[in-house]
């Protein structure tokens, strides 16, 4: 049974592109075979982070508009073999995405693959609204900020409202939180909200705290998803937000101050 | 973090308090809306505008809540502060 997981924040910039490279990588490491949709029509930046911007030929709006076929559009992930990518258009806007053409992509994809992951544009509007509608499962990207935890809600409130199965009256999506660019050292300090805050406040499932880390933009330089970088604690903390996601139960890492050194505090860091 | 914010006084108001309450209150209210129709908000303003025909009160005296019910039943709320006599 194929899984829709859309990754969505309504704030743009929390790391919902970052976060959808790396849980698809994840997957498809775990031996899932694993195809990760660019949503953001007009602005894609999905084949960047997953370095492969150069072997884009053909897109999704070429697909739903029957210009090319799925085969043809999807790109074979070079590092890991059950991993794909669905590149957005470019040159298209947000209004080429149709219920009826989304819905037609992702019933084929579902023949071929067990997880696809939807990587929503920011914003409510139709290219977002595509994204989310057809999700089983959403992962609600979250920086631990006013406006973030805000957008965030309003996101729920569409997940509950205006996705496929709210409106059919099927199992609700499931929700889960995942706060990403989370600074402990600022939390202690009581300049950040922390992980529980943003758990009471958004009221869903937390599935994994990612801390912010020189890592994400080094991956991103290089176009390689941060959770191949199994050193860095990014990447660690992705790797188990993908475990609890196939259901493992873990505690949470990186969610503590790393106590510096006497030197350290005397020289700066 | 160098040597002299080692010696400095820690005690800066916390923010991420502020944060978390602010959001509290705006996300409560978000989820009280959350569920209106689409009317509601209009339907409200003219209301507020009827009672100012008769009673000088500010807007934000009149709170005008829908409540849903399990069995299908939708209250709504009307509660308007009426200023003291003058």
């Amino acid at each position: 049974m194929t899984q829709i997981i859309v990754v969505t924040s309504g704030k743009g910039g929390v790391g919902k592109t970052t976060s959808s490279a790396a849980i698809a990588t994840g997957l498809a490491l775990k031996g899932h075979k694993t195809v990760v949709v660019d949503f953001d029509i007009g602005l894609r930046n999905l084949d960047l982070i997953m370095g492969c911007e150069r072997r884009v030929v053909y897109d999704f709006v070429n697909v739903i508009n029957g210009e090319a076929n799925l085969n043809q559009a999807l790109i074979k992930d070079k590092r890991c073999p059950n991993l794909f990518v669905l590149p957005a258009s470019q040159t298209r806007d947000k209004d080429a995405l149709t219920k009826e053409g989304v819905g037609k992509v992702l019933d084929d994809l579902a023949k071929d693959f067990e997880f696809i992951i939807c990587d929503s544009p920011a914003g409510i509007e139709t290219g977002a609204m595509m994204a989310l509608y057809f999700a089983d499962v959403a992962i609600v990207t979250t920086n631990p900020e006013v406006s973030s935890v805000r957008d965030s809600d309003r996101i729920l409130g569409m997940l509950q409202s205006k996705s496929k199965r709210a409106e059919e009256g099927l199992e609700p999506v499931k929700e889960y939180l995942l706060l990403t660019r989370y600074s402990p050292a600022r939390v202690t300090t009581g300049e950040m909200l922390s992980v529980e805050d943003v758990e009471e406040i958004l009221a869903i499932p937390l599935i994994g705290v990612i801390p912010e880390s020189q890592a994400v933009l080094k991956a991103s330089n290089s176009g390689v998803p941060v959770i191949m970088d199994q050193e860095s604690d990014a990447g660690k903390a992705y790797s188990d937000s993908v475990d609890r996601l196939l259901g493992e139960e873990l505690p949470l890492r990186f969610v503590t101050e790393q106590k510096k050194g006497f030197l350290k505090r005397i020289f700066g860091s | 973090m160098s040597l002299l914010d080692y010696f400095k006084s820690s005690k800066k108001p916390a923010t991420a308090v502020t944060a978390k309450e602010r959001l509290q209150i705006i996300v409560a209210h978000q989820r009280g809306e959350r569920d209106a129709p689409d009317y509601f908000p209009q339907m409200k303003q003219e209301i507020i505008e009827v009672i100012k025909k008769y009673v000088h009160i500010d807007p934000e005296q009149v709170s005008v809540q829908l409540d849903k019910n399990d069995n299908k039943l939708s209250v709504l709320e009307l509660n308007v502060t009426l200023p003291e006599k003058s």
